[in-house]
Parts: C-alpha cells; sequence; structure tokens
C-alpha cells in the first residue's frame, strides 16, 4: 500500500492548466523531491493534495484511503499536514500557542467552550516535545513577534510534527534562509524517524537534493521526469528543463 | 391597467436615480475595495446644497441644472478631500476603512439637520419639466421620462469613458487586478481620487435631480445607501453593467413592493439580494466575490 | 495574583455598593444603561474582536428581542413567558443571520450584515400589524423576579449587575477556552485554521450564537429599562453606536467593550445635555480614534502607560506574517 497516491489528476483556471494528468506513487517512509522551475505548478499540486483546491479531474488516496472528496479539514485528521512556502504563522501568539493550536486542531477538545486552554498540561508538553525537535524548546514562551525569520520556518515544521503526521508535505521549507538556518533546518528534517513519509517541494535543486530518495520533475504542471536522484540529475529533459532550449 | 403603467414609470424613474448612485459606490468598492458608507450622505449632501440653490435659501435663486452642476462639482470635491486626507491614510484595512466612512456619514447627517433643519424641502421640478407626455397607451409625467433619458446618457457615458479612454482602461484595469496595475505603474493613487470624486459626483447629481421627485428631507441618506448596497451586492462590484441592471431591478422590487406590499415593502427589496448572495456570491455580472 | 484580583474585587465591591454612594437615582439609572451596553458590546465583540467578524447589523437582533418581549406582553402573556421567548426568538435569528453572512468575511460579511441589519430595521418599521410602526410598543411593566419588583431602579440596577457579572465572567471563560483560542485562530489566519483540522465555519457559527445569547439578553434588558420599543433601536446608528464601544474601548480585549460602553453612554447622557449634536460629536469620535488609537483605548493606554513608565521599552516590531487569508 502507498503511502500517497496521486492520479491523472488535473487542474486549470480559466484556460490555463496549471495541472496536466499528474501521477505520483510515494512509498511508505519515503522521501521524496518534488522539483521544478517557478510557475510549474508544485504548490498547486500541494494545494490539491491537501485539499485546499479542488481537481478537475483525477484521484488522491492517502494510505489506500481515497481522500480525493474528503474535505481539506478532515484530511489532518487522516495523517496528512503541510507546511507553507509563505510562512502562515499566528503572529499575535507565542511560538508555544502556534504549535497548542496545531495540536488542538486534530483534538476534540476544541469545540470545548468551557476549560481553560491553558491547565491543558498534556497539549503544552506534547507542544514543547515537538519544538524539542526543531531546538525551539528554549524560547518556546517567546512572542512569534520576537522571532527570525529562520526561528519561524521551524515554528512550521513543528507545527506539523505536532500532529504527527504520516504523510508529510514541505513546500519550500529553505526559502528565504540564510546558510546557517538552512542547516538547521536540514538537520531537523533529517532527525524525523522514517515512519513518517515526507513530500518536499524546491524550485533549487542543489539545496535539497541529499534529501531525496526519488525525484519528481515537473513542468508547466506535467510530470517529466521521475526516478531516483541518479536518473533524473542525468537526464538530459533535466538539463532542458533547467538550462533551457 | 394605467396603476400598473404609472409603477412602471416610476420604477424605471427611480432605478436611473439608483444607477448614479451605486455606479460610483461600485466602483469605488470595485477599484479601491473601499466600501464607501457615506454614499447615502453624498447623495444628501448633493440634493441639499442643489435645493438650497434652487430655492434660494440663500438669497441666491439659479437655474435647476445650474445648481445641479454646482452641487455636483461641490460634493464631487467634498469627496476628493475626504479621500485625500482620511482614507489614504488607511490603505488596505477595510474595517478602519468602513468606520471611518461611518463617522463621516454621521457628522453629515447631523451637519445637515443643523444647515437645513427637521423639515422636508420640496424641489421644484424645473422650468419646461412640469408637464405631461402624452401617448397612444396614457400620460406621463415629462420630468421622470427626463430623468431617464438622463440616467440613459449617463450610462452611455460612462460606458464611453470605461471602454475608450485611456483612464477608462486605467480603471478597468485597477479593478480586474490592482496589485497588477500599480505594478505596470498606473499612478494609481492619483487615479483613486479621481474615482472617489467621480463617485462622489454622481451621486451628488442624483441627489439633486431625484429632489423633484423624492423631496430632500433628514434620513435620505440612510434610506439611499442601503439601496445602493442591494444594488451592488445584486449586479456585482466593479461592474457597470452589473449597477444597471441591479438599478432597474431594484427600481422595480422597491416601488412594487411599496404599492402592493407596503408592510413587507423592504422583505421583498431585500429577498432576491439574498438569493443571489446564496446561489452566486460575486453578484449576477460581478467577478470577485466581495 | 493579587495584583490581578485587587483591582477586580474593588471594581466588584464598587458596584454593588453603587446606589449608596453615588448620589442619586439619575446616576444609578446611567449606570443600569451603562451595564447593559455593556453586555451588548461584549456579545458584538465576540464577533468583531475574537471571530474578526465585523457585524454592522446587530441591533437589528438585539431589536428582535426587545420587540419579542413588547408583543408577547401585549398579547397577555407573563414575563417569564415574554422573556423565553425574546431568548428563543433571538437565538433562531441569529443562527439564520449567521447562515446567510458566514458565507462571506471581511468586507463582504460587513456589508451583508449591514443589509441584514436593514431588512430587520424596516420589517419593525413598515410591519405595523405586529410593531405598531414608528409609534412602537410599550412596556407597561417591569418583571418581579423572586418578589422583587424591578419598577424600583436599585432593584433594576441590582438584577442587570447580576446579569452583566455572569456575562462577563461567560465571556472571560469563553477567551481562555480552546474554542474561543480556535476562534481567534480562524480570525488571524483561516486557511491554516482549516488546514490544520479545524471546521472553520462551524466555529464562527457557534461564536455566533454565543454573541447572539449575549446580544438577546442585553435587548430583553434594555426594553425593560426604557419600557418601550421603536424602530429606532434597530437602525443602523444604533448598530454603529455598539460597534463604537467595541472599537474605541478595544476588541478583542475583556475591559475594552467595557470601557467603550461606559464612554459612549456617558457622552451621550451627560454631553447631549450641553451639546445638541450628539451624533456630530459621536462621528467625530470614531474618525478619531481610528486615525489617532486604532487599537483602541484599552490598549492603547496600557501601550502609553507602558512608553512612560519604562523609559527604554523594547522596540517591538511589527512583524506581520505574510500569506493571504
Amino acid at each position: 500500500m502507498s503511502a500517497l497516491t496521486v492520479s491523472a489528476l488535473r487542474k486549470s483556471f480559466g484556460g490555463l492548466r496549471v495541472t496536466k494528468d499528474v501521477d505520483l506513487n510515494v512509498e511508505p517512509g519515503e522521501r521524496r523531491l518534488i522539483i521544478g522551475p517557478n510557475g510549474a505548478g508544485k504548490t498547486t499540486l500541494f494545494n490539491l493534495i491537501t485539499g485546499e483546491l479542488s481537481p478537475d479531474s483525477g484521484s488522491i488516496s492517502l494510505l489506500g484511503q481515497d481522500i480525493t472528496n474528503v474535505p481539506s479539514r478532515k484530511r489532518p485528521h487522516l495523517g496528512m499536514a503541510r507546511t507553507y512556502q509563505i510562512i502562515t504563522l499566528f503572529a499575535r501568539n507565542t511560538i508555544v500557542h502556534n504549535v497548542r493550536l496545531a495540536l488542538l486542531g486534530l483534538s476534540p477538545l476544541r469545540w470545548n467552550p468551557l476549560m481553560d486552554l491553558k491547565h491543558q498540561g498534556h497539549l503544552t508538553e506534547q507542544a514543547q516535545e515537538a519544538l524539542k525537535q526543531v531546538g525551539l524548546a528554549q524560547i518556546a514562551e517567546r512572542p512569534l513577534s520576537q522571532t527570525s525569520y529562520g526561528e519561524r520556518r521551524r515554528v512550521e515544521i513543528a507545527m506539523a510534527l505536532a500532529q504527527k503526521p504520516k504523510v508529510l508535505l514541505l513546500d519550500e521549507p529553505f526559502a528565504g534562509l540564510s546558510i546557517d538556518e538552512r542547516q538547521d533546518v536540514q538537520r531537523c528534517l533529517m532527525a524525523i524517524p522514517r515512519d513518517v513519509t515526507m513530500v518536499m517541494i524546491e524550485h533549487n535543486m542543489d539545496v535539497a537534493l541529499d534529501f531525496a530518495d526519488r525525484i519528481t520533475l515537473l513542468h508547466f504542471g506535467e510530470v517529466i521526469v521521475e526516478g531516483t536522484r541518479a536518473e533524473v540529475v542525468n537526464d538530459p529533459r533535466t538539463r532542458e528543463v533547467y538550462l533551457g532550449h | 391597467m394605467t396603476f400598473y403603467l404609472v409603477l412602471t414609470v416610476n420604477s424605471v424613474t427611480f432605478g436611473g436615480l439608483l444607477f448614479l448612485l451605486s455606479a460610483g459606490f461600485s466602483l469605488i468598492f470595485g477599484l479601491m475595495r473601499i466600501p464607501n458608507l457615506t454614499h447615502g450622505s453624498l447623495f444628501m449632501i448633493g440634493a441639499y446644497i442643489g435645493a438650497t440653490f434652487v430655492i434660494g435659501l440663500l438669497g441666491v435663486k439659479l437655474n435647476f441644472w445650474l445648481a445641479a452642476i454646482l452641487a455636483t462639482l461641490a460634493v464631487a470635491l467634498l469627496g476628493a478631500l475626504a479621500e485625500r486626507l482620511l482614507l489614504r491614510r488607511l490603505p488596505g484595512d477595510q474595517l478602519a476603512q468602513v468606520l471611518v466612512t461611518l463617522g463621516l456619514s454621521f457628522m453629515a447627517a447631523d451637519a445637515c439637520l443643523a444647515l437645513w433643519g427637521g423639515d422636508p424641502l420640496n424641489v421644484p421640478t424645473p422650468d419646461g419639466l412640469g408637464g405631461f407626455v402624452r401617448t397612444g397607451i396614457g400620460a406621463f409625467p415629462l420630468y421622470r421620462v427626463a430623468v431617464i433619458a438622463i440616467a440613459v446618457v449617463f450610462a452611455v457615458a460612462l460606458w464611453l469613458l470605461l471602454d475608450r479612454t485611456r483612464l477608462g482602461a486605467m480603471i478597468r484595469a485597477g479593478v480586474d487586478d490592482p496589485d497588477m496595475a500599480r505594478v505596470v505603474g498606473i499612478r494609481v493613487s492619483q487615479l483613486f481620487t479621481i474615482v472617489f470624486a467621480l463617485g462622489a459626483g454622481l451621486a451628488a447629481f442624483a441627489g439633486i435631480i431625484g429632489g423633484p421627485i423624492l423631496s430632500v428631507y433628514p434620513g435620505l441618506d440612510q434610506d439611499m445607501l442601503p439601496l445602493a448596497l442591494v444594488v451592488v451586492i445584486l449586479g456585482g462590484s466593479g461592474s457597470l453593467l452589473g449597477s444597471f441592471v441591479g438599478s432597474i431591478v431594484v427600481g422595480f422590487l422597491y416601488n412594487f413592493g411599496q404599492a402592493l406590499l407596503p408592510e413587507l415593502a423592504y422583505f421583498v427589496l431585500f429577498l432576491p439580494m439574498l438569493l443571489v448572495l446564496l446561489l452566486r456570491p460575486q453578484g449576477l455580472f460581478g467577478r470577485h466575490v466581495p | 495574583m493579587i495584583a490581578r484580583t485587587l483591582p477586580i474585587a474593588v471594581a466588584v465591591l464598587a458596584l454593588l455598593t453603587l446606589p449608596l454612594w453615588i448620589g442619586g437615582t439619575y446616576y444609578v439609572n446611567v449606570t443600569s444603561q451603562i451595564l447593559f451596553y455593556a453586555i451588548f458590546a461584549l456579545g458584538l465583540n465576540v464577533l468583531a474582536g475574537y471571530g474578526g467578524l465585523v457585524s454592522l447589523g446587530h441591533a437589528g437582533l438585539f431589536g428582535i428581542s426587545s420587540y419579542v418581549v413588547g408583543y408577547m406582553l401585549q398579547l397577555g402573556y407573563g414575563h417569564t413567558a415574554a422573556i423565553l421567548m425574546a431568548l428563543a426568538v433571538g437565538n433562531v435569528s441569529m443562527a439564520i443571520y449567521a447562515l446567510l453572512s458566514l458565507r462571506s468575511t471581511g468586507i463582504g460579511f460587513i456589508m451583508i450584515t449591514l443589509a441584514l441589519g436593514q431588512i430587520l430595521w424596516g420589517l419593525a418599521y413598515r410591519w405595523i400589524s405586529v410593531t405598531g410602526g414608528d409609534n412602537g410598543i410599550n412596556v407597561p411593566t417591569r418583571p418581579a423576579p423572586f418578589g422583587l419588583s424591578l419598577a424600583d431602579s436599585g432593584n433594576f440596577y441590582y438584577a442587570t449587575l447580576v446579569v452583566f457579572l455572569l456575562s462577563v465572567i461567560a465571556v472571560a471563560i469563553f477567551a481562555r477556552s480552546p474554542l474561543g483560542a480556535a476562534l481567534m485562530g480562524t480570525r488571524d489566519q483561516p486557511r491554516r485554521m482549516n488546514a490544520l483540522g479545524y471546521h472553520v465555519l462551524a466555529i464562527r457559527f457557534w461564536a455566533c450564537l454565543f454573541s447572539g445569547l449575549l446580544t438577546s439578553v442585553s435587548g430583553i434588558l434594555f426594553v425593560y429599562y426604557t419600557q418601550f420599543i421603536s424602530p429606532q433601536t434597530l437602525a443602523l446608528t444604533s448598530s454603529a453606536e455598539v460597534l463604537l464601544m467595541v472599537i474605541s474601548g478595544g476588541p478583542g480585549t475583556l475591559l475594552g467593550p467595557i470601557v467603550g460602553a461606559g464612554l459612549v453612554v456617558v457622552v451621550k447622557n451627560v454631553v447631549s445635555g450641553f451639546i445638541e449634536r450628539w451624533n456630530f460629536l459621536l462621528g467625530a469620535i470614531f474618525v478619531a480614534i481610528v486615525i489617532l488609537m486604532p487599537e483602541g483605548l484599552v490598549p492603547g493606554t496600557v501601550r502609553l502607560w507602558r512608553l512612560a513608565t519604562r523609559k527604554r521599552a523594547p522596540a517591538k516590531a511589527e512583524i506581520k506574517t505574510e500569506g493571504k487569508p
């Protein structure tokens, strides 16, 4: 059984076809890298997989279950989590509250209007644990407005990890980071155990090659090449896409 | 039979006034994303200023059309000032814009009450338009027919402005994609002031030519603003055609509702709006969901 | 801990003993008004402050409950039946109002709620067989719970105070609860909240119902206070007034709407004695607050206080996360 399967997925905006019959099959525990130049339709593909957009045709299944028509808000409950390329955090709150919100999203407690959230010790503990994984446990109580860009990237990852996903989708987790910060993030990602399947988008090929078991090259919404690291890097079509003409 | 004919003419006339009012509202909303809650006030201020000169309250008695032009220009200037001095400080902050325009509308309403008092002003019909048009099916008040003609002329003129001129092209580009318009170097700042002044002027003009039909009274602003809102929700924001069709529909609903179901007139008026919201939230002719 | 509880204890004590020291029935009545308007403002704050959903039609919902009380009494029912019916109708109306307006957010929400508020006003104004039109409905008597006649302004004050304190406690509990945190999350990052597994629409719907309950309760207190209800209560001006209470005090805070209610009621009662043009002043305050102190009086004062007491306050850079809601 695959962790994530996408078949014959199509999406157009107006006349523009941004996803053209995309097939994707990711095995459990696999690290998959999706590369492609800007405008290749990578983020759109993620939005289709997470259900933030609905496809015109095709199907998506998660751990063998067809989720094509499952509303996006239910997909995290089935074991799917994502990070955003454009940081999407709760700027008024502390780091730990951001992660707590991620945990609460999967807990039936989220409907409770009477309890004091701060007294839910287990949520805070789990949040701290996730923050430890990304090396932010010491500054958990810091307001998000007083954190650096690199720290925010790691908060994004901590929020996804806190949900204990089976499939983790990472949308350009290195975007906008300095070399040092990039290494921090890389360490976090490398430390994630193999029971989590990971799919990462990156437009800069060099950044994330070490990460990948297999690579899918996307161009103008179409899968051009798919294979192992070596296969894709050495494929002439890859050069064509990246070097042009 | 004549009853329905008269009602129909009244509906179309009222629709014409609403079009003049809501075209500006719709453009301002569509282009600048500003929900201009002073729009009813601009209509009322225009009507009061115009009426002052038509009746000769200040000792100066002017020809109706001259008074209308004066009122239009004065209110257009007011609109430009409000945009330059206040709204411009709050770009993109719609809540703040709502509050500021709401605050301004309260100030305007109270100022009008202080200046012109609580009694309605009756504006006389302009010279030469007091009679009736006689046709095979009946006689219609000439002034109402003239208002319809004026509204149609303005609709065509606005359409030409938007469709055939450089200014219009810039406005359309701004409505379609405000960020892109900035990127390609349209001077959005100036454009906003022009559109705001244009919208304010149109509202004021509608107010004064509506004077002989509606009269001018405190609370006129609050009667008109929700109608403009309904028109824009029905027609879709930023669409001239939408404003036109929406205005005519609301004109009919308002007049027929008042005549046939007076107790539920407001309900009849807002019901189609709710249906549109439920079935087609971007409005009949709109492109974006507000 | 003492620093937090002491001011609250002093405030509650002051409110409990208020008729003894405030010096006159007139001021007791003004305080009663502040209290029920504060409940109304707290109710709107749940939506506008915590939920980021600015409703400009709340006076319509407030008025429905008032009208139901008046109408039920006119039909000959008792106070208990009238109040229960008002709560029921108020909440059902809120549910419908929410279903229609929650299809949109931001500016669309404001426009739709404004229009819905106008419908309710129009019904009150025109549906003369039920509402009496411009003449309104008189409420000849006030109830007498446990044999205490609320016709006495002191008793009415205490009844209002009890309801007010219960409302404050309810909002305080809600604001700290998981559901409250989720609501604030949907205000700041609705898309993210959805991706985290929250049902954004349902959370907003529950917030509407809570807001509607407080609004109904305050509407009932209002109609018993004035013993009269007319379409003016449902007008856009009234919706704007309560919104001004929330915005001026500080949206999304517990104390803000209460301070705002105090400010507006005092200005209205006291200042209108000196200046005729109350609405002009109201509008001017609106404009001034939005331009000068957009975060509201309570957070604004706290900020200024901190600046004044700490000479070198750490420059807190206002950093917004990107991303479109």
